[in-house]
């Protein structure tokens, strides 16, 4: 497994990213795990319907925003919030969906992300057709497609390995091994040797990082993605992580694993780690700690405050975007529903 | 072309032109290159347009259509062949999942002018999985277009009008047909969303789509010989429905028989049977009827006439719309 800074926030590989990356790098994870902390708080104060957190992931979070170029694509799931607000997205539009408001809140052509869906593994063919749109219009776009590892028991991470294998398609597939899916261990998952083992069947190299090592995963990812930049096709990546929260608001954690378990891996927490070590080398001081707080801080303000505005939503908006000309049938349920809001009660 | 083409020929035609108006247009599928796919309707394009805008793909049909969904969210206009109607459902989660919602579930920002041609229905001595009438899977799911020619001049029109739209079309395509030589008109595209009426008449309407619009067009000329002038309806395109031209035709005639080769339960044939009587009760003068596949699966090659509605099974029908009242 490639890790280049270990749980005590000590070197232990070669081939570090410049400080200054690694000091970006770390300030995206302060912002990462304060928008979790702020969406988790919001869910208890009962302004937010559910939030899917990925503490314990910012690492591959941030990573997986980070190497990619303003003209690429990002495809998230539904946990990755924090990645689609470390690409730029405003997390207000990306709470959207999470909210009740609509599906997706965020324009997917302006900023190249995907819109997140709850079903899984389906957003990886459509990440490899970019891909190969990308190349056919000679662009050298590249893709970054996020998974986790029960995803990968579905067909549709198989096949769009496979797709992109094939047509070999400017794709980084990018797997968050957090341990569980819901409540159901990697164990039931898969008995292989490991999910980057996978790749082997396709012709798609894979590589295991640790993913609470934000060095590591931003070497690995840099390299997976000048490789898909190059043309030189698709790679796989699986980030060995471990989701620290409840899969949702919804989970009870305790009927299927143990507080040890947890807590052995929270002495593996990516920021830790890496503060530690930018500490140590004296690129991290009191004062840019401060400066990220308040940044974070800040951030959490703006989410507050959004979320604290109640939005008008327009029941036309229903009909509004299935096609893109309404049929005369969706035109009469429209006129239908329009009537009823504005006839009162029968 | 000095013999009549077939309506593959059509529709190959039909893609051909799309791909030399467009250059964002792609075919993709299983064996639609080299070979030309198995009925030939993508047959010569590889060697025309290259292997960049005609390409076969690995045997997996979710990867197909959802490799397409990508393509046409960046720029390009997919059309996919799915080789066989049951061969389609390893896609269904992407087709009612995504094709079908992401312009919704973008407010727009997002369209998909995508086309999932598929090639369905009976008549043809398939085995198990080559025969199935599957548009009632996809007429149910909002957000998709559902067309099916019957002609091969709708046939070049209806897939030139649906690889121009700028939504996700279902393009079905009844292979009992596939071998029919017609004339082919070029020039009249009809737009997606408009039926017709094939056969004016004044006693009883017909309504159908695709295979069956023949099987109507016979039972009404046997009707004029017996006496019954029945018009005949074809669709051509179940969503959008044309609900105009449909009621209208009906209330001219006061009676309808909807003839389909799916089974009829919760069918497309239920809901046009049930939108005509809500929308023509007043001039009907008999109870409206459904002419169907029974509710079985797919029969064997040897069994599949009795399963498929015929001509006589038509004019029983028609026999039995209340004539004795009026």
């Amino acid at each position: 497994m490639e890790r280049l800074i270990d749980e005590t926030g000590a070197v232990v590989g070669h081939g570090l990213p410049a400080p200054e990356v690694l000091l970006d790098g770390y300030r995206a994870l302060v912002l990462a795990r304060r928008l979790n902390e702020q969406a988790g708080a919001l869910v208890r104060q009962g302004r937010l319907a559910v939030y899917p957190s990925s503490h314990g992931q910012e690492a591959c979070q941030v990573a997986a925003a980070a190497v990619l170029e303003e003209t690429d694509w990002l495809f998230p799931t539904y946990r990755d919030v924090a990645a689609i607000a470390a690409r730029g997205v405003d997390p207000l539009d990306v709470l959207v969906m999470l909210r009740g408001e609509w599906h997706c809140g965020y324009d997917p052509i302006a900023t190249r992300v995907a819109p997140q869906a709850t079903p899984l593994a389906t957003q990886l063919p459509h990440a490899v057709g970019v891909g190969h749109a990308a190349r056919l219009k000679g662009e050298d776009t590249v893709v970054m497609a996020l998974c986790g590892d029960g995803a990968t028991s579905e067909g549709d991470f198989h096949e769009a390995l496979n797709f992109a294998a094939v047509f070999a398609a400017p794709v980084v597939f990018l797997v968050q091994n957090n341990k569980y899916a819901i409540s159901v261990p990697l164990s039931r998952q898969s008995a292989a040797e490991s999910l980057a083992a996978k790749g082997v069947g396709y012709g798609v190299p894979g590589v295991r990082v640790d993913g609470n090592d934000l060095a590591a995963l931003t070497v690995v990812l840099t390299e997976a993605v000048a490789r898909a930049r190059r043309g030189d096709g698709p790679s796989l990546v699986e980030a060995d992580t471990y989701r620290i929260q409840a899969h949702t608001n919804a989970d009870d954690p305790s009927r299927y694993r143990d507080d040890e378990e947890v807590q052995r891996w929270r002495l593996r927490d990516p920021l830790l780690r890496l503060r530690v070590h930018l500490t140590s080398t004296g690129a991290l001081t009191p004062e840019l700690e401060a400066d990220f707080a308040g940044a974070a801080e800040e951030m959490a303000a703006h989410v507050r405050a959004g979320m604290s505005q109640d939005n008008a939503l327009d029941p036309a908006e229903l009909f509004a975007h299935v096609y893109s000309t309404p049929t005369p049938q969706l035109r009469e349920q429209a006129a239908q529903l329009a009537a009823e809001l504005s006839g009162g009660d029968r | 072309m000095s013999e009549k083409p077939t309506m593959i020929q059509a529709l190959n035609r039909a893609l051909r032109d799309a791909m030399a108006a467009d250059g964002s247009v792609v075919v993709f599928g299983e064996d639609v290159g080299a070979l030309g796919g198995v009925f030939r309707v993508t047959d010569g394009l590889t060697a025309e347009f290259g292997e960049s805008r005609c390409f076969d793909t690995p045997l997996a049909e979710a990867g197909i259509v959802g490799m397409a969904v990508g393509m046409a969210m960046n720029g390009m206009r997919p059309v996919v062949e799915m080789q066989f109607d049951a061969f389609a459902y390893p896609a269904f989660e992407q087709i009612i999942s995504h094709v079908a919602k992401i312009g919704n579930r973008t407010r727009g920002r997002v369209r998909l002018p995508m086309v999932i041609r598929v090639p369905y229905g009976g008549g043809i001595g398939g085995v198990e999985h080559h025969c199935d009438s599957s548009e009632a899977y996809y007429a149910h799911t909002p957000g998709l277009l559902v067309v099916t020619p019957a002609t091969n001049t709708d046939a070049y029109g209806l897939l030139r009008a649906a690889i121009e739209h700028p939504d996700p079309v279902v393009f079905l395509e009844p292979k009992k047909q596939y071998f029919t030589k017609e004339e082919l008109d070029l020039h009249p595209v009809p737009p997606i969303g408009q039926a017709v009426v094939r056969r004016e008449g004044s006693d009883a309407t017909l309504i159908a789509y695709g295979p069956s619009v023949p099987v109507a067009l016979a039972a009404a000329e046997q009707a004029a010989a017996e006496g019954r002038d029945l018009a005949v309806v074809d669709l051509r395109s179940i969503v959008p429905f044309d609900d105009e031209t449909v009621t209208a035709a009906v209330r001219r005639t006061g009676r309808a028989v909807v003839v389909a080769e799916a089974p009829g339960f919760a069918s497309v044939a239920s809901e046009i049977a049930a939108r005509v009587s809500e929308r023509c009760f007043h001039h009907l003068e008999a109870p409206v009827r459904r002419v169907t596949g029974f509710d079985v699966p797919y029969p064997p090659p040897k069994l599949e006439r009795h399963h498929l509605p015929g001509v006589d099974r038509i004019l029983d029908a028609v026999d039995d719309l209340q004539w004795e009242v009026t």
